[in-house]
C-alpha cells in the first residue's frame, strides 16, 4: 500500500514539476527525494517506487506522445541514438532515465530519514 | 541516518543528473544532454507532431496593420490573404519561423561565420573562411545600400517582426528538435540575418571562384600558360549558348584594356602564387535549368515556363511554397525561409524563374604592405593606408577567436600571416567579390511578385547584382524571354582568372558591364528559350565570360535539341523532359572512346561490360547497367590521362573538364603527350594505352559492383537528400531515383533540382511544383519529407492558386489560420 502511494505520488509531483517548463529537466530529483522523506519506507523499496514512479511516468508519457505522431519521430531517434528503428526501445530508455535518477534520489531520502 | 549510505547515494544521484545533464563526447560528436532530451515534458518527445495536428486558430499579434486569412492545403502549403503587403511579409515570416526556425536560424550562423558557437573550435576554420572572405562586411554592404530604400527597407523588417512575434510566442518546450539536439535556444531574429541569407547564396553561386582562381593559378603556374590555355580553354567545341549563335549584340560602352605587363606579371611562369582549397566550396554543379516555349509550340497556343534550379539536396529545404495575396499582387513559389517574397514562380500576369550564370565575380590580388603591422600598402606609388576590420569569433567552450583584417580598395585582406595554408605563405591576398560591393538582395524579386508585363519584368530583374543569374520569363500575353541579368566585370581576356598583381590600379575591375549590355532575348524565332548554365552567348559578345570550364555545356545541348524537335507541347511533356536522363555527353564520348578500344585483346569479363556499354541506351535511368559502365570506364580514363602530370603538381590543381579530354580523344594527337604516364620512363603510353588500361581499371570495379548489386545507375550514384546536420537517421537514404551529371534531371548524389516547376499561362494559370523534401522543417512531422517519393519519382502536384473566396471553401484546404491585430 504505501508503496504504491509513494509511487503514484512521486509520478504526480514529477508531472506537476514538469509543467514548469522554464525549470530544469531533473527538478524530478528534488520531488522524489521529498516523497520518500515523508513516505519513509526501506532503502530498496524507496529506491524501487522512485524508479517505477519516474519510470512509468515518462514511459507513458512518451507512449502517448508517440502513439499520436504515428512512432514518425522515435524512429529516428531511435536510429540516432541506438542505431536501431525501435519506438519501443527509445521509449523504454526515456523510462529507465528517469527512472534511475528518480530511484537514487529517492534511495537519497530514504537514508535522510534513517 | 547511515551516513556513508547517504552519502553514496546522494553522490550517484548528483553524478547521475549531472552526467545526463552533460553531452558526452561519441565516436567524434557530442551526445545531447540525454536527460533533458529524452525528458517527455521538455526534450525532443514534445517535438512529435500528433499526426491529426490541427493547424488552424486565431492568433492576436498587435504588430498587424489588418486582419490576415491564412489557408492552407492538404501539402501544408499557405495561401496568404493580407490587407497590405507588409502584413503578408510579416505573415510569411511567421509561418516561416514556424515552420522553419532552426534551418533558417543555423543558416545565417552559417553565412556569418558563427559555427563554432554552436558546435566548438571543429568548426573554426569554416567560420574564419567565411569571415575573412567578407561575408558579415558584405550583408552590411547590401543592408545599408537597401535601407536607403523605404518599401524594401520597410518589408524586410516586417518580415523580421514576423519571425519574431513566432519566437516569442515558443515556450521552452516548443523549440524545434534540432536546438534540443545541439543544445542552444533560438536567438532573435534581425533584418541583418536576411542579407546574411542572401550572402549565402551569392556564395554558393558566385563563390567558387573564390578556390577556383587559386586552383587555376597553381595550374598555370605549374603547366606554364601555352599549356594551361590548352587544357582550360576559353572556347568549346560543341557549345550551344543561351543566345542563339549569330545574334547580335550591343556595341560595347566599356573596352577593357589589358595592363602593359600582362604577359609578364600576370600570364608568366612565375612559380609563387598558389593555395589550398576552401574547407568548404560550393558544388560545380550548382546550376539548373530553365526555359519556356512560345504559346507557337504549345497545344494551347499559351506559353509554358519551367525551372528546376539544381542545388544542395537538403533537408529541411531550402525552398518553402507559398500564396501571397494582397491588393497588389497574387504571387505563387517557391520562398527562402530567411527572406520575404517569392524568388521562383508565377502571378496573375506572369511567370519567372532562374538559372546560375556561373560568370565570374571574385578576383584575387596579391599585395605589398609596409610591415607587419598591415597599416599601409602600395597602390599606384604610395603607401596607402588599410583600416581594419575586426572579426570576433565566439567559440564553444573556447576564448573569443578575433579576426584583424585588412581592408584595402579591393576588399578584404583574406590571405596573410595569421591566415594562410601551404602555399600563401607570404601572400597577402585581397578579396574583390561583386557579392562585398552594395547589392540589391530581395528588391528584384519583390518586383519580379509584383510585376505584370514583360517591361516591368526587365525593370524588376535590371536591379539584380550578384550572384548573377539567367532570368526566364513568360506571359499571358504571350511573351517568352530571357535575359542573363547581374552585376558582371567588363573584363579583358582572362583578367582575374588568376592571382592579379595589386600594387597598382591597372589590374583592377575596369567597369560593369550596363545592364542593357547583358545578352538576353525575346521572342525568338525558335519560339524557345533556354538556359542550363553553358556559357551565354558565342565568342561575337564583346566581354570575357570567363573560363569555359565554368560553363556546362550538355544539359543545355540536350534541352535546346529537345525543344526545337517538340511541337504542341503540353505540361506533361515539359514534365517528361524535366525528367529526362538522356546524356548527351556519353552520345559524344562513346563512340570516340571505342574508338581506342581493341576489342581483340579484351578477356571474357571485360568483353561482357563493353558489350553492356555497347548496347547501352546512353540513358541515365535509374535500373540502366549502361550508364554505370560509361562511368567508371570514363573516370579510369580520365585518372590515366591525368593523375600522373596534375599530382606532380603536390599543389592543388582542379582538373580539366570532360569536354577537354574529349576533344582530346576526338583530335587524338593534339595533346597526346598527357597519355604518357609521366611516372613511366622507359615507356611511352599512347592514348590507346591508357584507354585499355582504363577498360581494365573499370572492370575490376565493375565485377566488385555486381557482386553487391550495384550496377544498376541508380543504386550505383545512390542520390539521398541530407539533413542540414548530415545525420543519416534525419535524412532520405538511397532514393529510387535516375538522371545525374551532364542529364537534365541532374540528381546526382546529394545534390539536384532542388525545386521542379511547370506553369502554363492560360487564363487560369495551370502550374505543377514538387520538391524533395516538405514545408514543415521539424523531423517529428509527417510534413517533414512528404514531398520526396513524388520528387523521386517524377511526379508532379497540381498547384494551387485560388482566390480568397475560392481558398474559403476548396476541398483541399484543411486549415484556417487567423492572424489578428486584436
Amino acid at each position: 500500500m504505501k508503496i504504491t502511494v509513494a509511487i503514484i505520488l512521486t509520478a504526480f509531483l514529477a508531472y506537476v514539476t514538469g509543467l514548469y517548463s522554464t525549470l530544469p529537466w531533473w527538478s524530478f530529483a528534488i520531488t522524489s527525494l521529498l516523497v520518500s522523506v515523508a513516505i519513509h519506507q526501506k532503502p530498496g523499496k524507496a529506491f524501487l517506487s522512485g524508479f517505477l514512479g519516474l519510470f512509468l511516468l515518462w514511459a507513458v508519457l512518451a507512449f502517448l506522445k508517440d502513439s499520436a505522431n504515428e512512432h514518425v519521430l522515435s524512429a529516428k531517434v531511435a536510429q540516432l541514438l541506438l542505431k536501431s528503428s525501435s519506438s519501443i526501445a527509445i521509449i523504454l530508455l526515456t523510462g529507465m532515465i528517469g527512472g534511475l535518477v528518480s530511484g537514487f534520489a529517492a534511495l537519497t531520502g530514504s537514508y535522510l530519514r534513517k | 541516518m547511515r551516513i556513508v549510505p547517504l552519502l553514496i547515494s546522494g553522490l550517484v544521484t548528483a553524478g547521475l543528473v549531472v552526467a545526463l545533464n552533460t553531452q558526452l563526447p561519441v565516436a567524434g560528436s557530442k551526445t545531447p544532454r540525454l536527460g533533458y532530451f529524452l525528458s517527455p515534458q521538455l526534450g525532443f518527445w514534445q517535438n512529435a507532431e500528433p499526426a491529426n495536428a490541427d493547424f488552424s486558430g486565431e492568433i492576436k499579434l498587435p504588430e498587424l496593420r489588418g486582419k490576415v486569412d491564412v489557408y492552407m492545403d492538404d501539402r501544408l502549403v499557405p495561401h496568404i490573404y493580407a490587407d497590405n503587403d507588409l502584413d503578408a511579409y510579416f505573415t510569411q515570416g511567421f509561418l516561416h519561423a514556424k515552420f522553419r526556425l532552426w534551418q533558417m536560424d543555423f543558416q545565417t550562423y552559417v553565412a556569418g561565420g558563427r559555427l563554432s558557437e554552436i558546435v566548438g573550435e571543429e568548426r573554426l576554420s569554416t567560420d574564419r573562411f567565411f569571415r575573412r572572405l567578407g561575408m558579415v562586411y558584405g550583408a552590411e554592404q547590401t543592408m545599408a545600400n537597401m535601407d536607403k530604400n523605404p518599401v524594401m527597407k520597410a518589408t524586410i523588417d516586417a518580415y523580421a517582426d514576423g519571425v519574431n512575434a513566432y519566437i516569442k510566442s515558443l515556450k521552452p518546450e516548443q523549440i524545434p528538435f534540432e536546438y534540443k539536439l545541439l543544445d542552444y535556444k533560438p536567438e532573435t531574429w534581425t533584418p541583418f540575418k536576411t542579407y546574411l541569407f542572401m550572402m549565402f547564396m551569392s556564395y554558393d553561386l558566385s563563390g567558387r571562384g573564390a578556390t577556383a582562381d587559386l586552383q587555376l593559378t597553381n595550374a598555370k603556374n605549374y603547366f606554364g600558360y601555352d599549356e594551361f590555355n590548352k587544357l582550360f580553354p576559353n572556347v568549346e567545341d560543341s557549345l550551344d549558348p543561351i543566345i542563339p549563335k549569330g545574334t547580335a549584340f550591343l556595341k560595347p560602352s566599356i573596352v577593357p584594356q589589358a595592363p602593359a605587363n600582362v604577359d609578364s606579371a600576370y600570364f608568366g611562369k612565375t612559380r609563387n602564387n598558389s593555395t589550398a582549397m576552401a574547407p568548404m566550396v560550393p558544388d560545380k554543379d550548382n546550376g539548373s535549368n530553365n526555359w519556356a516555349v512560345s504559346g507557337s509550340k504549345t497545344k494551347s497556343g499559351r506559353p509554358i515556363l519551367c525551372n528546376d534550379p539544381h542545388l544542395g539536396l537538403n533537408l529541411p529545404s531550402i525552398w518553402y511554397e507559398v500564396q501571397l495575396n494582397t491588393p497588389t499582387q497574387n504571387t505563387y513559389g517557391a520562398s527562402f525561409p530567411g527572406a520575404p517574397a517569392v524568388m521562383i514562380g508565377f502571378n496573375d500576369s506572369i511567370a519567372w524563374g532562374e538559372t546560375n550564370a556561373g560568370r565570374d565575380v571574385i578576383d584575387y590580388y596579391d599585395m605589398q604592405f609596409k610591415d607587419s603591422t598591415l597599416s599601409e600598402y602600395m597602390y599606384n606609388g604610395v603607401w596607402t593606408k588599410a583600416e581594419h576590420r575586426k572579426e570576433v569569433i565566439k567559440v564553444k567552450g573556447k576564448p573569443d577567436q578575433v579576426e584583424d583584417i585588412a581592408m584595402t580598395v579591393f576588399g578584404p585582406v583574406m590571405y596573410d600571416q595569421s591566415y594562410k595554408n601551404i602555399s600563401t605563405e607570404g601572400k597577402y591576398l585581397a578579396v574583390h567579390w561583386m557579392a562585398n560591393v552594395p547589392g540589391t538582395a530581395v528588391q528584384t524579386f519583390y518586383d519580379l511578385d509584383h510585376a505584370k508585363n514583360y517591361d516591368e519584368y526587365l525593370q524588376a530583374i535590371s536591379t539584380f547584382v550578384c550572384p548573377g543569374q539567367n532570368f526566364v520569363f513568360a506571359s499571358k500575353t504571350g511573351d517568352i524571354a530571357i535575359k542573363q541579368q547581374g552585376a558582371f566585370v567588363a573584363r579583358w581576356n582572362r583578367q582575374g582568372d588568376f592571382i592579379m598583381p595589386g600594387t597598382d590600379s591597372s589590374y583592377a575591375w575596369q567597369g560593369v558591364i550596363p545592364t542593357d549590355e547583358n545578352p538576353m532575348i525575346k521572342n525568338p524565332v525558335r519560339g524557345f528559350v533556354s538556359s542550363a548554365n553553358q556559357m551565354v552567348t558565342d565568342t561575337t559578345y564583346p566581354y570575357y565570360l570567363g573560363a569555359a570550364n565554368n560553363f556546362p555545356l550538355f544539359r543545355g545541348f540536350t534541352i535546346n535539341r529537345k525543344l526545337a524537335a517538340m511541337n504542341g507541347i503540353t505540361p506533361e511533356d515539359m514534365q517528361h523532359l524535366q525528367m529526362e536522363n538522356y546524356n548527351s555527353f556519353a552520345e559524344l564520348a562513346r563512340p570516340v572512346l571505342m574508338r581506342y578500344v581493341d576489342e581483340n585483346k579484351l578477356n571474357g569479363d571485360e568483353k561482357k561490360y563493353i558489350d553492356i556499354l555497347k548496347n547501352w541506351n546512353l540513358k541515365g535511368d535509374y535500373g540502366e547497367k549502361g550508364a554505370t559502365v560509361f562511368k567508371c570506364i570514363w573516370d579510369s580514363l580520365v585518372t590515366a590521362i591525368w593523375k600522373d602530370e596534375f599530382s606532380d603538381a603536390k599543389l592543388p590543381l582542379s582538373w580539366p573538364d570532360a569536354p577537354v579530354l574529349l576533344q582530346i580523344l576526338t583530335h587524338d594527337s593534339i595533346y597526346a603527350a598527357f597519355a604518357d604516364n609521366v611516372n613511366t620512363l622507359d615507356i611511352k603510353e599512347t592514348l590507346q594505352d591508357d584507354a585499355m588500361l582504363a577498360v581494365k581499371k573499370a572492370v575490376v570495379k565493375l565485377k566488385e559492383l555486381e557482386n553487391k548489386n550495384m550496377l544498376e545507375w541508380g543504386k550505383f550514384k545512390d542520390t539521398r537528400v541530407n539533413h542540414l546536420l548530415k545525420i543519416p537517421a534525419l535524412s532520405r537514404m538511397h532514393l529510387p531515383i535516375g538522371g545525374g551529371e551532364h542529364m537534365i534531371n541532374a540528381a546526382k548524389e546529394a545534390h539536384g533540382p532542388s525545386w521542379r516547376m511547370i506553369v502554363h499561362l492560360t487564363d487560369e494559370i495551370e502550374a505543377y511544383g514538387v520538391y524533395p523534401g516538405g514545408q514543415n522543417g521539424n523531423p517529428g512531422s509527417k510534413y517533414y519529407d512528404n514531398f520526396v517519393d513524388t520528387w523521386a519519382a517524377g511526379k508532379y502536384f497540381r498547384i494551387l492558386f485560388l482566390k480568397k473566396e475560392q481558398a474559403a471553401k476548396h476541398e483541399k484546404i484543411k486549415w484556417h489560420l487567423t492572424l489578428t491585430n486584436s
